[in-house]
């Protein structure tokens, strides 16, 4: 169907890996600003407590490396606010009354907070007092957080919108609730999920840093106390990522099924479900889902996956077949199939059109004796209204309550009306299944690397851990992006779940533009984090001053 | 609070976020003064760490002053953004590079050394201002787009073949046509050259005297940028305040050509005149008091203030009073009022009393500033304490 829709396909794909580059340079820094701001929050906090210079040298090390990192974090972020306009206009429209919001609450809440304190934390040292200071460095990881905080408010919107309803007389979606958008529960999850493990990244990183120290036998003192710091709140972290991680995937299975049955390569759902441990898919090619029942070579843990998504060894979890062809969910009520989703999405469309046709007559007949309303003012709506007395002639017209009630009614699978195929709605699967058991090895890996590390361990073994625990470093940079793979590859092909495929929020770019836009950022981003890289392995091998 | 009400409201916190934004950007204008003012390394570092403290409060207005307008005006991001593509992609690029340009310059292992970091300060300097200043100029010269809310309704179900996206530039520039009309690039030009002079008495108020001989060595570029900052900027305001404004009918909300429509709009609402004369006025004598007094050195406050309110009422200007804010030159009935382009009316309700924070956030930012200026910048403390 895309050739027929007028639009460049493949400026859609550009669009979508612009915005996938930068996304994934962007949260190569983010983590670590999100951790390394705990790290040495906690570690001025003992020099405001003792007074010993060792631990105000400590701090300013960690403080030295976080801005480094910090200034990469900022530019890339920058793009990725401007890229919702730049590349996805239609969307920008459509849910720009829900979608902005969060986004300006960031700047004014959190932004600001964010870059006014670490100016202070950076050139405060020998200007203000001791407990200003403190509060500077708290108060930017406290910004960096509730940023966080916001701007996962709108992903997570993206993924399951809530709070918001169809406006026919101005053609988008608009905010009902900012409660519900702010608050959503899987804002909450997604949350705590990624500040998590953002902490467990700068913990690792820490750990990495300080053991390549021991190792060389260089400043033993701070490297054995950053360790031991950094293994603890790695340690916490990973036991509460754990929990979270559970509830995440509760949440994704009740929201988003299909991302949940593309991350285990669940073809043919049921009862009594196992959770996949490893299995044969072919990482270049989406496995053929409609007529295999599962992949090949499936390693498992019996109920596992039942248990993980309904909380009930038993629970029925939908397959990718069952949620194209339809199924009946766990409190009885049916899911539709696609193809009546489709059907349903086009009345949608229809009687969305038919709508405005209406308004637009009811304009002319306005202007031609009656007094117009302003555009924004809801005209249909008016009319409906018992009080919108100048268009009585005109409200009673059964006609638009039939329309308005089969636009209201088939509103919720809009965006299934610009599907034409099955296989437009399914992820792709090999990185949806691959990427997701990275992230969770890769937790349970760090997990065993803080017990380790906090372990009484000597001689040999205590140099393999600390050998460990510097590889972790790279490792925790994947596993963290590969988070944010299954999160964002598992809800294609919608920008905003249900409603609006990619392919109907692009702007109107040939793809050309947006190849030299995502060429021109590819080196950009690449040279700068090739720098960041040198810079960072410089200050480290330098070391903190005087300890 | 009416609907009306909170469409002006936001308006006035987006011109003033964006007149926030141009005072800021001494950042730039000084960046673009690192080779001229600065004769050794040590006095370019001087000028760097300067401005260094202080970039993040531009970048962070930037950002914001987007999210703000994505919040209260969806439309105008969706058009602007994704139809004059270039010349914001540009814009976006130069401050990628000055982002990072601080915190690299004088680390070890930079790879591409000092110098290239500095250069890409001053090509911010010159992009950030010159464009960002063209393309407010667009709000009052027009842009090319044309604006269709139905199309992603409006085609054939059973053919699919339809025009699905609502905003479109034009041409094939996609932003850069912008540039071809000469009162964008006055603009622009007028807004670089206020950059450089606040820029000027910025590292005049910043660095210790006798580091730099700060006053002796801004005069003359203070002097240049303000004949040049003067002649643009009057010829843009003669010519906006003589030519033809897009105005917009509140009843049918048709938009039509009037002459003199800014003029009109500064008589109609004068107590904008009153403020723009006050900031004009407070904006010249900033100048011309640090020009002839070696020792004043509230000039950049003086002269900021007088920016901040002469840019909030110059952009009132383009929207208030019945006014098209982004006229489309490819079809007068695409352009954007604060009626056809703003959000909803809860949106900007909620949205209001989260703008009830920003003199908060304004509090502890001059609570911030005071507390890290007050001392003066000198080479001693570049050299021993954090320096970028």
């Amino acid at each position: 169907m895309n050739h027929l829709l007028n639009i460049d396909l493949a400026a859609v794909d550009w669009a979508r890996a612009q915005f996938a580059l930068t996304a994934i340079y962007h949260w190569l820094f983010v983590p670590l600003t999100l951790g390394l701001a705990v790290v040495m929050g906690k570690m001025e906090t003992l020099y405001y407590r003792t007074g010993q210079e060792f631990w105000k040298q400590t701090a300013k090390f960690w403080q030295k490396l976080f801005g480094i990192n910090f200034a990469m974090g900022v530019a890339t972020g920058l793009i990725l606010e401007f890229e919702f306009g730049t590349n996805w206009s239609n969307y920008s429209y459509l849910v720009g009354d829900i979608f902005g919001a969060p986004l300006a609450v960031e700047g004014i809440v959190a932004f600001f907070m964010e870059s006014t304190f670490v100016a202070v934390m950076f050139f405060g040292w020998n200007k203000v007092s001791k407990g200003f200071h403190l509060a500077s460095t708290w108060l930017t990881g406290l910004g960096a957080t509730i940023s966080a905080w916001w701007i996962l408010v709108a992903n997570s919107w993206m993924q399951h919108p809530v709070g918001q309803a169809f406006n026919p007389d101005t053609m988008r979606n608009e905010m009902t609730s900012f409660a519900e958008v702010a608050l959503s529960p899987v804002a909450v999850d997604k949350f705590v999920h990624t500040v998590l493990s953002a902490w467990v990244l700068g913990a690792v990183f820490v750990v990495g840093v300080s053991s390549w120290y021991l190792l060389k036998k260089r400043h033993t003192e701070f490297a054995t106390k950053s360790l031991r710091v950094g293994a603890i709140f790695g340690l916490i972290s990973s036991i509460l990522i754990m929990i979270s991680g559970h509830h995440s995937a509760y949440t994704v299975a009740q929201t988003q099924p299909m991302k949940l049955a593309a991350m285990e390569a669940l073809y043919k759902g049921g009862t009594d479900q196992p959770l996949t441990i490893i299995a044969g898919i072919n990482p270049f090619q989406q496995p053929d889902y409609e007529t295999t029942d599962e992949p090949p070579l499936k390693l498992a843990v019996p109920y596992a996956l039942s248990f993980l998504a309904t909380n009930d060894m038993n629970g029925y979890v939908p397959g990718i077949r069952d949620i194209l062809d339809g199924y009946t969910k766990a409190d009885g009520t049916q899911e539709p199939s696609l193809a009546e989703k489709i059907e349903r999405g086009r009345a949608a469309i229809a009687a969305l059109a038919e709508i405005r046709k209406r308004n637009e007559e009811l304009r002319v007949k306005n202007e031609e004796g009656l007094a117009r309303r302003p555009e924004g003012e809801s005209q249909f709506a008016a009319a409906m209204s018992d009080t919108a007395t100048p268009n009585s002639h005109l409200e009673k017209d059964s006609s638009f309550f039939i329309l308005h009630s089969s636009f209201e009614e088939n509103m919720p699978y809009f965006g299934y009306g610009y599907v034409k195929d099955r296989d437009q709605v399914v992820p792709y699967i090999p990185v949806c299944f691959y990427a997701f058991r990275v992230m969770v090895g890769g937790g349970c890996l760090f997990m065993l690397l803080f017990i380790l590390i906090l372990a009484p361990t000597r001689g040999r073994w205590r140099s393999a851990v600390l050998w460990l625990a510097i590889c972790c470093i790279p490792i925790a940079y994947i596993v963290s992006e590969a988070g944010w793979l299954v999160a964002e590859f598992g809800r294609q092909p919608w920008t905003i779940q249900d409603m609006l495929p990619t392919w109907v929020g692009v702007s109107q770019l040939g793809s050309s533009a947006v190849m030299t836009t995502f060429l021109l950022f590819l080196i950009l981003f690449t040279t700068l984090l090739a720098v960041e890289i040198s810079i960072m392995v410089r200050a480290i091998k330098e070391g903190p001053k005087g300890l | 609070m009416t609907y009306i009400f909170l469409q002006h409201y936001w308006c006035f916190v987006v011109a003033l976020l964006a007149a926030l934004l141009v005072f800021l950007m001494f950042v730039q204008g000084a960046n673009t003064l690192i080779f001229s003012l600065g004769r050794t390394p040590d006095e370019r570092r001087l000028i760097v760490n300067a401005t260094g403290r202080k970039w993040e409060f531009t970048f962070t207005t930037l950002v914001t002053f987007g999210g703000a307008f994505f919040a209260s005006y969806p439309l105008f991001y969706s058009t602007s953004f994704g139809g004059a593509y270039w010349l914001w992609m540009i814009i976006l690029f130069s401050f990628v590079l000055q982002a990072v340009s601080y915190e690299f310059q004088n680390k070890l292992g930079n790879l591409l050394g000092t110098r290239t970091y500095q250069w890409l300060l001053v090509l911010n300097g010159i992009l950030g201002p010159v464009l960002l200043g063209g393309a407010v100029a667009t709000f009052f010269t027009g842009s090319n787009f044309i604006v269709e809310k139905g199309n992603i309704v409006n085609f054939q179900l059973s053919t699919f073949n339809s025009q699905l996206i609502i905003s479109r530039w034009a041409n094939a520039s996609h932003g850069l046509d912008a540039l071809l009309n000469p009162w964008n690039i006055v603009l622009g030009l007028a807004v670089f050259f206020l950059a450089r002079i606040l820029g000027c008495l910025y590292i005049h108020k910043q660095v210790e005297e006798g580091q730099l001989d700060n006053h002796q060595r801004i005069i003359r570029p203070l002097w240049t940028s303000t004949i040049l900052f003067l002649g643009l900027f009057l010829a843009f305001l003669g010519h906006i305040l003589t030519c033809e404004g897009y105005a917009v009918d509140p009843q049918t909300g048709v938009v039509f050509m009037e002459p003199y429509k800014y003029l009109h709009n500064l008589i109609v609402m004068w107590p904008l005149l009153v403020v723009l004369l006050i900031g004009v006025v407070f904006v010249l004598f900033g100048i011309l008091w640090s020009l002839t007094h070696k020792e004043y050195r509230r000039g950049f406050w003086v002269v900021g203030f007088g920016t901040v309110v002469t840019v909030t009422v110059l952009l009132l200007l383009t929207a208030w009073n019945n006014t098209a804010y982004y006229p489309s030159t490819a079809d007068l009935q695409s352009s954007l009022t604060m009626q056809n382009s703003c959000s909803s009316e809860f949106t900007l309700r909620t949205m209001f009393w989260v703008s009830l924070l920003i003199p908060f956030v304004l509090a502890y930012i001059i609570y911030a500033w005071r507390a890290i200026d007050k001392k003066k910048l000198t080479l001693d403390e570049i050299n021993n304490d954090h320096a970028y």
